[in-house]
């Protein structure tokens, strides 16, 4: 009985409601991680998400967005039904139908069949999620369409490149920071996305350990709050800090000279002699290249001999400087100089001194950190005993440590000069020997790799109702592999691999649509977006675009004939689709993280993991990938149709566990679990009961390497075996370092005109020239060059909180509550000079656009830097939002004052890196001032609307 | 014997400002016995709702020396807690067996007088429901029947990435808690108000420049 005097609590605090009476185990998709997760259901119901003890990769902790899952699952932004626009409706205005899948896949169907009976190419499939081009991938290639990238284009394409064109592995999921074994630890240019919950986990044991941790970056957010040096630097500018780093550690000797003779091409010869061979590798002829594409069979100058002797011999001591003339034999008379003195005069007049008036580092600090650098890699060498065999036979009892480790993402590879930028980095690290080393950088598998796949290079590679022979996207080493027709016009809607972006691996998703609409290099058809959100902030001039996408022809049809967009969530771009096609949720569908794609490895040996439906689908919505599957399936494509003309694979569960590669045998998506009986790691004939075994196992397979396979893989004899042998690689020759790119200046001599081959059309020929310097360089970011810097003196960056992750995803009704709006952020200083309050409205404008904002003072940024947080602002009613929603009134994108283009003499080109197509995001200057009306401004401009379509779930009643 | 006064250490060190411990605990609460935690205009102008817990992030110093703290805090379940005296109804109390203070939402009538009281803000109103809540120290998880062993801890220490956030009683020198706080120094927040909080944080720490380089400057 309720006695009102009693001291005694009437609420239980520990009352048993129903029990959670279900646990799924399954992998998270709040953002790119994916942690390990367990949904806790119940009576059918999803109460609760956290991280799963038993996974490797997040070892049960989980991040902001991970923990709001459920609110991403009831998510009003939802579109539950396959939708047609109205006939005779604009594109953006939202007006929709609802239709059922069967009408759906048929419009599809028909559609693609006839664009791959006469000009594949006309059909572009542009994917926002890198982690499933497995699928996507063989999807484009079967179809036969060169038209496929996802959307590292934009992101940081720049770090893949740089430095797996440099040592064959980057930074996030192929590979990362030691820091188990590392004292130093130095991250630049990182907010808190790539990468997240592991990087958490070691950073906090790093820091009990008693190492020190340095962050350099123009802003001190995230994970640079508990750094114990905050260097702040100008945005666009690390690549001139590398330069003045290498400058010192050299003038210093603190640079490991045995690492380099041995596991790079440091001593390899460079021909110097003008012509067809300036600044290449000279090639002996009486030695087996190993591997036609990037040969083995160079020189080195022997100092014992005094002669040139073939690399890779044991008793030769090569030297890394000087100068000499090749005696007798076929190069008889060239001179010629080991690559690591190329780099040792490029780095000559890199001084601290330069770097710090580019910079805005004192001189004095970039010396101690050098020195810190080099003490910490050479005072602080340690080994560990562990045996192995280099790839040239000779056995090690031990793998060297230097315990000095990097990690670095956006902030470098976001810039027009990342990728030279990211490339000076990653010769640093090998300049300190910390590849694949204990303490240093590891690989994670697939990885360490080298470029061996090409794209399609001609017209002929691109036949009707053919799959390519060769994948959309790969790794070009000289102009013969770009993507060109005869008359040398790019062969992609998007110009990768054109002598205007020519190392564009990761393709440049950001084009695609100014391209078609403009009809250069030429219209496509029919354009199929998946998760991408590309008339949002996932676009540069965001607003041009949306009016391109709306615009047609003198015959009254659109420019871009047919748009299909694939989402969960009706993000901006849903509006703009003429065919929407509903995705289901994380929890709600079958995935993959496969070794065939960019799966979740482990420093010690490869992971793949899977999602497993959690709850059924909501409405009518179909995952992607069956949707993929279906389609590949009615088109009959050859991988997905039997012998006899048959549909090979019921679903998408079917497909993963029984499709098999061409290349080699037993190599499917999954590599745990396989063999009739599941007794077989990574390579083995198909087990249909193999999503059984990922289920009872956490949704991952982990396999660890025996420690001998774990370190100096490049050069790891018993690993390249394996490695080769379980097709995570096509070739076992050694990866050597390229300190020296002779790649890039195969396409340098090629606009110098000297190099039989193709050549660039003439106005791109100063550029590539430039550009395409064969060692580290850094220049101003293009933006620069076109800019009054008088006019426009502050760089504006942008960054994502912690607690949100992508434009292309959803609102939570959660994390809202930390981020609804965001600020631009303003060192207090330099808002004062410009009279601009703490709180207050203002303007913030580029030479191409103008945002109106409110103002944050702080003294956690560098003063010439201004920035905000990326993908918080919306349109108005996106996502289904309510029109007042702060998302749109008070929030903003920075892309309104970022060009696409940008003037080229009488031309015009991409704003974007010259080398690989990476966006330049971070390239832009900005200048300031308050607004006038500040009490009369309510609201961000400018203003976009968003729609509500058909199939949305009801709004929550507002209380 | 001093009696047992569970408690949370906070590592100012490590924390990152993820806010993992924010969402991590609403998520538990709101579908368990403290719950549910209100969301007000969850999708509309100026979204605001329940948490138990909320990190703000600071900024102290001036440019290029500025420190930048990240700082949960939610309620530090203090020994002499001046939210329990204060409240007409007797709703919030102070457990004798654990030291968890909290509120019988039964007897609570969200008058607010403890929210006034407390000086470190940790009170909130749930504008639907109109009563006062705060951090239990997930007392459902601690004393939960069915969950593993290694688990009965609030859901904010399992989340929590950087394992910023340590999970003990306070009262036994040999628990980590303890140990931890007696290693680094660990303080309590305001000791001038004299409430004696149960929870204390960890100071931030520099590792200096290496030795060698000392010298040189």
């Amino acid at each position: 009985m309720f006695n009102p005097f009693s001291s005694k609590p009437v609420h239980d605090p520990i009352h048993k409601i129903s029990p959670i009476d279900e646990v799924k185990k399954t992998t998270c998709y709040m953002c790119a991680c994916r942690c390990g997760i367990r949904a806790h259901l119940r009576d059918g119901e999803l109460v609760y998400i956290d991280g799963n003890p038993e996974h490797p990769l997040n070892q049960g902790v989980i991040c902001a967005k991970g923990s709001s899952g459920i609110m991403k699952q009831k998510s009003p932004a939802r579109i539950t039904q396959p939708l047609l626009r109205k006939k005779g409706s604009d594109r953006g205005a939202g007006e929709f139908e609802v239709i059922d899948w069967e009408t759906a896949f048929g419009i599809l169907t028909e559609r693609l069949a006839k664009i791959r009976a006469t000009d594949p190419k006309k059909f572009a499939l542009f994917t926002g999620r890198d982690q499933m081009q497995a699928l996507t991938g063989l999807f484009a290639r079967q179809f036969g369409t060169p038209n496929y990238a996802a959307h590292g284009g934009f992101c940081s394409v720049n770090m893949a490149a740089g430095m797996i064109y440099t040592i064959g592995g980057s930074f996030w999921e192929f590979g990362g920071p030691d820091l188990d074994h590392a004292k130093l630890f130095i991250m630049i240019g990182t907010a808190e996305d790539h990468h997240s919950n592991p990087m958490k986990i070691a950073l906090s044991k790093f820091k009990r350990a008693g190492g020190r941790f340095i962050s350099i970056n123009p802003v001190r957010t995230g994970y640079s709050a508990i750094a114990d040096e905050w260097i702040p630097i100008k945005p666009g500018t690390d690549g001139a800090l590398f330069m003045a780093l290498m400058h010192q550690l050299i003038a210093n000797q603190q640079y490991d000279a045995p690492f380099l003779e041995r596991y790079t091409n440091s001593g390899q010869l460079v021909c110097l002699d003008p012509g067809p061979e300036e600044g290449l590798f000279l090639f002996d002829p009486n030695f087996d290249p190993l591997n036609p594409n990037l040969p083995h069979n160079k020189y080195v100058w022997d100092l014992q001999t005094n002669s040139a002797q073939p690399c890779y011999q044991e008793n030769v001591r090569p030297a890394l400087t000087g100068e000499f003339t090749m005696g007798l034999g076929p190069h008889a008379g060239k001179r010629v100089a080991p690559a690591f003195e190329l780099l040792r005069r490029q780095v000559k007049d890199c001084t601290p001194e330069w770097a710090s008036a580019i910079t805005g580092i004192s001189a004095k600090r970039i010396c101690k950190l050098a020195d810190e650098i080099g003490h910490a890699a050479f005072q602080q060498e340690f080994s560990l005993p562990i045996p192995w065999t280099d790839t040239w036979g000779k056995t090690h009892d031990s793998v060297v440590g230097r315990p000095v480790a990097f990690h670095a993402m956006r902030g470098l590879s976001a810039h027009s000069n990342g990728f030279q930028t990211v490339r000076g980095l990653a010769v640093l690290m090998s300049l300190l020997g910390t590849i694949d080393r204990p303490g240093g950088f590891r690989h994670k598998a697939p990885f360490p790799r080298q470029p061996n796949v090409k794209p399609p290079s001609c017209n002929s590679d691109i036949k009707p109702n053919t799959p390519l022979g060769k994948p959309p996207l790969g790794w070009p080493t000289q102009p013969e592999d770009l993507s060109l027709n005869e008359d040398g016009a790019p062969l992609r809607i998007d110009k990768a691999f054109s002598w205007e972006h020519p190392l564009a691996i990761h393709g440049l998703m950001h084009n695609v649509i100014t391209n078609a609409v403009k009809g250069d290099p030429y219209s496509i058809d029919t354009l199929m977006i998946f998760m991408a959100n590309m008339s949002w902030n996932s676009t540069m001039n965001t607003t041009e675009v949306r009016t391109l996408l709306n615009t047609k022809g003198d015959d009254g049809e659109f420019k871009i004939p047919f748009l299909v967009v694939c989402d969960a969530f009706q993000s901006e771009m849903v509006n703009f689709a003429d065919l929407v096609l509903p995705d289901t949720t994380y929890l709600e569908r079958h995935d993959v993280m496969s070794m065939l794609d960019r799966p979740i490895s482990e420093f010690d040996g490869p992971v793949d993991s899977v999602r497993i439906p959690v709850l059924p689908p909501t409405g009518n919505c179909k995952p992607f990938q069956e949707v993929i599957v279906e389609l590949a399936s009615r088109l009959k494509f050859p991988a997905f149709t039997t012998a006899d003309g048959q549909r090979k694979f019921s679903g998408y569960t079917d497909f993963i566990v029984n499709y098999q590669t061409d290349l080699v045998d037993g190599i499917g998506f999954l590599a745990g679990w396989r063999g009739k009986n599941g007794e077989k790691s990574l390579r083995g004939e198909p087990n249909p009961n193999q999503w059984d075994e990922y289920a009872k196992n956490n949704c991952v397979f982990h396999y660890q390497m025996p420690i001998e396979h774990q370190y100096m893989r490049n050069w790891n004899h018993s690993y390249l075996k394996f490695a080769k042998e379980n097709a995570l690689r096509k070739d076992n020759d050694p990866i050597m370092i390229n300190i020296y790119s002779d790649i890039l200046q195969k396409f340098r001599l090629a606009a110098k005109g000297s190099r039989p081959g193709r050549t660039p059309p003439a106005h791109l020929k100063e550029r590539i020239l430039r550009y395409f310097d064969p060692l580290p360089f850094w220049y101003a970011p293009l933006e620069e060059e076109v800019t009054n810097l008088n006019e426009f003196p502050l760089n504006a960056i942008t960054q994502r909180p912690m607690a949100m992750y992508h434009s292309w995803d959803s609102q939570n009704a959660w994390l809202r509550q930390i981020h609804s709006h965001n600020y631009l952020f303003i060192n207090t200083k330099t808002a004062q000079e410009h009279q601009i309050e703490d709180g207050a409205w203002m303007w913030v404008e580029s030479q191409w656009g103008k945002v109106k904002c409110m103002a944050r003072h702080s003294e956690a940024v560098d003063p010439g830097t201004v920035w905000t947080w990326n993908a918080i602002g919306k349109a108005e009613s996106a996502w289904s939002l309510d029109p007042n929603a702060n998302e749109s009134k008070k929030g903003f994108l920075l892309n309104h004052l970022i060009s696409e283009e940008l003037p080229f003499g009488e031309f015009r080109v991409s704003n974007s890196d010259p080398i690989t197509g990476q966006a330049g995001w971070y390239d832009v200057r900005v200048k300031i001032l308050s607004a006038d009306d500040q009490t009369t401004s309510s609201e961000t401009w400018p203003q976009f609307k968003a729609y509500t379509v058909p199939g949305m779930i009801a709004l929550k009643q507002e209380s | 014997m001093k009696n047992k006064q569970l408690a949370l250490v906070i590592d100012l060190n490590v924390c990152v400002g993820c806010h993992a411990c924010v969402t991590s605990c609403k998520e538990w609460n709101t579908q368990g016995s403290a719950g549910p935690l209100t969301d007000l205009h969850a999708y509309g102008e100026n979204p605001t709702g329940t948490f138990f817990n909320r990190v703000q992030t600071y900024e102290t110093g001036s440019f290029p020396n500025t420190q930048t703290i990240h700082f949960p805090k939610s309620c530090l379940h203090c020994e002499e807690p001046p939210c329990v005296p204060v409240c007409p109804t007797g709703a919030s109390y102070k457990r004798a067996e654990d030291g968890i203070v909290l509120v019988d939402y039964d007897k609570c009538i969200g008058c607010k007088y403890c929210s006034w009281a407390c000086p470190y803000g940790a009170r909130e109103l749930d504008e639907e429901r109109q009563v006062m809540t705060k951090c239990t120290l997930c007392v459902d998880r601690i004393y939960s029947e069915t969950l593993p062993e290694a688990e009965r801890k609030p859901a904010c220490v399992m989340a929590c990435p950087t394992s910023a956030r340590i999970f003990g009683d306070v009262h036994d020198p040999e628990s980590e808690a303890s140990k931890t706080i007696a290693n680094r120094g660990g303080y309590a927040l305001m000791p001038e108000w004299e409430t004696i909080p149960a929870n204390h944080y960890l100071p931030r720490s520099i590792t200096e420049t290496i030795a060698a380089v000392k010298e040189e400057n």
